[in-house]
C-alpha cells in the first residue's frame, strides 16, 4: 500500500478520480447505487499498487517488444506486451505504447468482476476501456487535438458492437510521436489494442523528410525516453492542403491494413483541421460534426 | 548531455528531467536544476474538469467510504459562520485555498448591519403612492416611496433611522420586513394615501389584491413609435393611454412620417410635444396606470371640421391589457364596436412585448465599520484593498456591487444568495453573510490574522459530522474564487 495514490470523487459526485504519479484516471460506473459504490471501492483497491507493479518492470517495458523474448511477470505488463506484439515485427514499438489502455482495462476488470454494472468506463487520459451490457450504449466525443477541449464529432458505441476500447494519440499529448497527426482516435476490441494502434497510426500520418516538420531526438527531450535517439515531432508548420492530404492518406492506408487484420474496428485521423474516417462497422459512420458543449464544473458552497 | 537533467523522485517512475522539461506526469518539472511542481496541471485540468486539490487516499481512517471530498471547487460562505463580537477578535473563519497556483484566503464572517436596508423595484405602472410617502408594515413606518423608473416604482425600506432611530416597535417592524424580504419571502406594505402591495423577491407584485402580470411595453409615446407602422391602413386613429405620456398616432411624429391624416381628435391633459400628452387623467390602477375606467373620458368632442362619420379609433393601454375599438357615428360620437381581427393582432403584439412584472430586492449595507477589525488589525487597509479591487467581496457567495467612494457599502440581489442567508439580532439589526477573498500575500500585507488562517481541507474533512451544509453554486453567479473576475468598483483613474 502507498500513501502516494490519490483517490477521490470528482465534485460532480458521480465520477471517481484516481491519480498516482503519471497515471490519471477518470472512472464512472452505472448501476444500482450499492453496486456502483462496490465497484468504486474495487477500483480504488486495485489501483493503489499499479504504479509500483509497472515500475518494477519499467526497464523491460521500455525496451523494444520481441515475440521471442521473455514474458514480464505483471498482468498489466503482459497485456501491454500482447497489445504491441502484432506490430513488433515491422516497427519499433515498446510495451509502453499500450500502457494507458492496459491500465484502464485492469481497473475496469476489477470493477466488473466485483459488482453488477449496466455500463462503466475507465478513462486513462484519453485511452478508455468500456463495459456495456445488452442494450446499453456510450456516446463518445472526439477531439481534434488532445490538448484542446473542442469536440469535432461524436460516435455512439452499442453493446452489439465488438468495440470495448477507445484511444486517442497525437503529437500534442504527453507522449512523443514520430508522426505529425494532431489526433488519431481508434476504436478497437480492447483499450490496450486501441492504445497500441493509435500510437502506430499517429506515427503513420507523416511526411518523411519534410522541411516544415521539426524533429528532435527523443532523448534530447527526455533522457530516459523509450524512443531513445529516434526523431520525434516537436513542431509542424502550416502545411499546404495537398500535403495534409498526402500525410493523412498514409495514415488511412495504415489504418485500413490494421482494420483488415482485425486489430482495429475504426479510426479517425486529424491533421491541421482535416479529418479522415475509416471503419467497416457502423460505429464511425455515425460521426456527427456537432459542436458539443463541454460541461462546466459543478461547484458548491459550504456554509460555515 | 544528461548531466543537467535531474532525477525526479516524486513517484517510482523516477524520470530524468531536462531543464525546462516536465516529467512523464507533466506535473513535476526541472526549472534551472530545481525540481518544481507545476500546478495546476493543464492536461489534468481538462481531464477532471477543474478538479482542484486532490486528497490523499486512506490518510486517516484507512477506509475510503466512496463519498465526496472536494478541493478548491469549494467556497466557504459566511452563512451561519457567526461573528466575533467585539470585532477586534479574528473573524470566525479565515480559509486558505489554492486557486490556479495562487494561495488565496477568504475571510468569512457574518456582519451585523445596523446601517442597512432594501431597495425595492416593483415593476408596475399602477400608482402606488406619491414620492416621499411613508411605506408601512405592521402599521409602522419602514421606508418611503422614492423615484419612478421606466416601468417600475422604487421603494426604499429600512435604513438606520427606521431600524434604531424611532420607536422600539418601528425598529422591530423594519427589521422583520427587511429580514423577510431578504430571505425571499412575501411582505405586505401599505403606502400612506396609496396602495397596499404584496412584494416578494422575483415574484410579481400584488397591488390592492390584483396580481400585476406585465410591465408596460414603453410609455404611450414609445408604444406609438414601436407599433405605428403596424396600424397603418387598418385604423384611422390610435390613442395609447398612459399615466405618464399618452400617445396619439395621427399627431405623433411616427404617424406624421407615415402620412397618417389628421382625425380631429381632441385630447384632455397637457400637450407636451405633438402627439404626446401629460396628465390626461389622475394616476390610478386602471388603464395605463391612470384612474380611468372609461377611456373616452380623456377625449373631448372631435373637431367637426376635420372628423368624419365612420372614423375608426383604437384605444389601448401600454400593456395591451385594456383596449377599446370605436367608430364615429353621424354626430361624430364614438360608439364602441367589436375589435376587428387585424387590430386584435396589434393589441396582442403589445402584450407579447411586455416583460413579466417582478419585484426585485437589493440588500444594501455598510461593511465599513468595526467588522473590518475581524479581518485585519488595520481596518482602513481592508477598505483600500476592496477599493483597489485586490479584495473581492461576496455575500453568501453572490457577487456584490461595491458603491464607489468611502467605506464598504455593498448592494446585492437577494435572489442570488442561498435560501435563508440572512438573520437578525434584537438590536435590531440584520445579520448578513460577507466574505472577503484575496491573495494570501495581500492578506499578510494588510495586516491579516495570519496565525488564524485554516486550510480549506480542514473544512472539507469529516463533513458528515461537522454540521456544514453543502449546496451547489448557482451557475449564473461568478465563482468567487475565479481569477480575473474582480471588478473595479472605483471609477478608472
Amino acid at each position: 500500500m502507498t500513501d502516494r495514490a490519490q483517490i477521490r470523487m470528482l465534485p460532480d459526485g458521480r465520477r471517481l478520480h484516481l491519480h498516482d504519479g503519471p497515471i490519471d484516471l477518470i472512472v464512472e460506473a452505472f448501476g444500482e447505487p450499492g453496486e456502483v459504490k462496490l465497484a468504486y471501492r474495487a477500483a480504488a483497491t486495485r489501483f493503489i499498487s499499479i504504479l509500483d507493479e509497472l515500475c518494477a518492470e519499467l526497464v523491460f517495458l521500455r525496451s523494444a517488444a520481441c515475440a521471442s523474448g521473455d514474458l514480464p511477470s505483471g498482468v498489466i505488463a503482459r497485456r501491454m506486451l500482447a497489445a504491441v506484439l502484432p506490430y513488433a515485427a515491422r516497427a519499433f514499438i515498446t510495451p509502453m505504447a499500450a500502457v494507458a489502455g492496459s491500465v484502464a482495462e485492469e481497473i475496469l476488470a476489477a470493477m466488473t468482476s466485483n459488482s453488477k454494472l449496466s455500463r462503466a468506463y475507465v478513462n486513462d487520459g484519453g485511452d478508455i476501456a468500456l463495459h456495456l451490457t445488452t442494450g446499453q450504449t456510450f456516446v463518445v466525443g472526439m477531439v481534434e487535438r488532445p490538448d484542446l477541449a473542442s469536440i469535432f464529432g461524436t460516435t455512439t458505441i452499442e453493446s452489439t458492437d465488438p468495440i470495448r476500447g477507445i484511444a486517442t494519440s497525437g503529437r500534442h499529448g504527453r507522449s512523443f510521436s514520430l508522426g505529425i497527426a494532431d489526433a488519431v482516435t481508434v476504436l478497437a476490441d480492447t483499450a490496450a489494442m486501441a492504445d497500441a494502434a493509435a500510437t502506430i497510426l499517429g506515427n503513420a500520418v507523416d511526411l518523411p523528410g519534410h522541411p516544415a516538420i521539426h524533429r528532435v531526438a527523443a532523448c534530447e527531450l527526455a533522457p530516459d525516453s523509450d524512443l531513445g535517439s529516434r526523431l520525434v515531432t516537436q513542431f509542424v508548420e502550416e502545411l499546404p492542403g495537398r500535403e495534409v492530404s498526402v500525410a493523412l492518406q498514409a495514415g488511412v492506408q495504415a489504418a485500413e491494413s490494421l482494420r483488415d487484420a482485425a486489430l482495429i474496428r475504426a479510426a479517425a485521423l486529424n491533421l491541421q483541421g482535416e479529418t479522415r474516417v475509416i471503419g467497416t462497422t457502423n460505429s464511425l459512420s455515425s460521426v456527427s460534426l456537432s459542436s458539443m458543449k463541454i460541461s462546466t464544473p459543478q461547484r458548491s458552497l459550504a456554509h460555515a | 548531455m544528461a548531466d543537467d537533467a535531474i532525477r525526479c523522485d516524486a513517484c517510482p517512475v523516477l524520470c530524468y528531467i531536462k531543464p525546462g522539461r516536465a516529467g512523464s506526469c507533466d506535473r513535476y518539472a526541472n526549472d534551472n536544476g530545481q525540481l518544481i511542481r507545476l500546478d495546476p496541471h493543464v492536461v489534468l485540468e481538462h481531464a477532471v474538469s477543474r478538479g482542484g486539490t486532490v486528497v490523499p487516499f486512506l490518510e486517516k481512517s484507512g477506509q475510503w467510504d466512496g463519498s465526496l471530498v472536494s478541493g478548491a471547487e469549494t467556497f466557504v460562505t459566511a452563512i451561519g459562520a457567526g461573528t466575533t463580537y467585539p470585532d477586534y477578535k479574528p473573524a470566525p473563519f479565515i480559509i486558505s485555498s489554492e486557486v490556479s497556483g495562487v494561495d488565496m484566503v477568504t475571510v468569512v464572517t457574518e456582519g451585523i448591519f445596523s446601517y442597512c436596508g432594501v431597495k425595492l423595484k416593483i415593476d408596475t405602472d399602477r400608482h402606488l403612492g406619491e414620492e416621499c410617502s411613508t411605506v408601512r408594515a405592521q402599521g409602522e413606518a419602514v421606508g418611503h416611496v422614492t423615484t419612478n423608473e421606466y416601468g417600475s416604482q422604487m421603494l426604499s425600506l429600512g435604513g438606520v433611522r427606521h431600524l434604531t432611530g424611532g420607536t422600539r416597535q418601528e425598529g422591530t417592524a423594519t427589521c422583520d420586513t427587511l429580514l423577510t424580504l431578504c430571505n425571499g419571502k412575501a411582505v405586505e406594505l401599505k403606502i400612506d394615501d396609496g396602495a397596499a402591495v404584496v412584494v416578494q423577491a422575483n415574484q410579481p407584485p400584488i397591488v390592492d389584491g390584483v396580481k400585476e402580470e406585465r410591465m408596460r411595453v414603453g410609455c404611450g409615446s414609445a408604444t406609438i413609435g414601436m407599433f405605428a407602422k403596424q396600424w397603418f391602413g387598418k385604423v384611422d386613429e390610435v390613442v395609447v393611454v398612459d399615466d405618464h405620456i399618452t400617445g396619439v398616432w395621427s399627431e405623433h411624429q411616427a404617424g406624421k412620417l407615415l402620412g397618417v391624416p389628421a382625425t380631429g381628435i381632441k385630447m384632455k391633459g397637457r400637450r407636451s410635444t405633438p402627439g404626446r400628452y401629460f396628465r390626461v387623467a389622475e394616476p390610478g390602477k386602471s388603464w395605463g396606470g391612470t384612474n380611468i375606467e372609461n377611456p373616452l373620458s380623456i377625449l373631448s368632442a372631435f373637431d367637426a371640421k376635420v372628423a368624419k362619420p365612420g372614423l375608426r379609433l383604437l384605444m389601448v393601454s401600454t400593456t395591451g391589457e385594456h383596449y377599446g375599438y370605436f367608430e364615429l357615428d353621424d354626430k361624430l360620437l364614438p360608439v364602441e364596436k367589436e375589435l376587428p381581427p387585424v387590430l386584435r393582432e396589434s393589441v396582442e403584439r403589445i402584450r407579447e412585448n411586455c416583460e413579466p412584472a417582478l419585484c426585485t430586492v437589493l440588500f444594501m449595507g455598510g461593511a465599513g465599520g468595526s467588522l473590518r477589525a475581524g479581518v485585519t488589525e488595520n481596518p482602513v487597509k481592508l477598505t483600500h484593498s476592496v477599493r483597489d479591487a485586490l479584495t473581492r467581496v461576496t455575500c453568501g457567495g453572490a457577487p456584490v456591487y461595491v458603491w464607489p467612494g468611502g467605506g464598504i457599502t455593498i448592494m446585492v440581489d437577494v435572489s442570488r444568495l442561498p435560501e435563508n442567508a440572512f438573520g437578525y439580532v434584537p438590536t435590531p439589526a440584520l445579520v448578513a453573510p460577507i466574505e472577503f477573498t484575496m491573495k494570501l500575500s495581500d492578506y499578510a500585507a494588510l495586516g491579516g490574522y495570519m496565525d488564524h488562517v485554516l486550510p480549506l481541507s480542514s473544512i472539507n474533512r469529516n463533513h458528515d459530522e461537522d454540521g456544514r451544509k453543502r449546496i451547489s453554486a448557482r451557475p449564473d453567479n461568478p465563482w468567487p474564487l475565479a481569477p480575473n473576475r474582480i471588478e473595479k468598483s472605483r471609477a478608472e483613474k
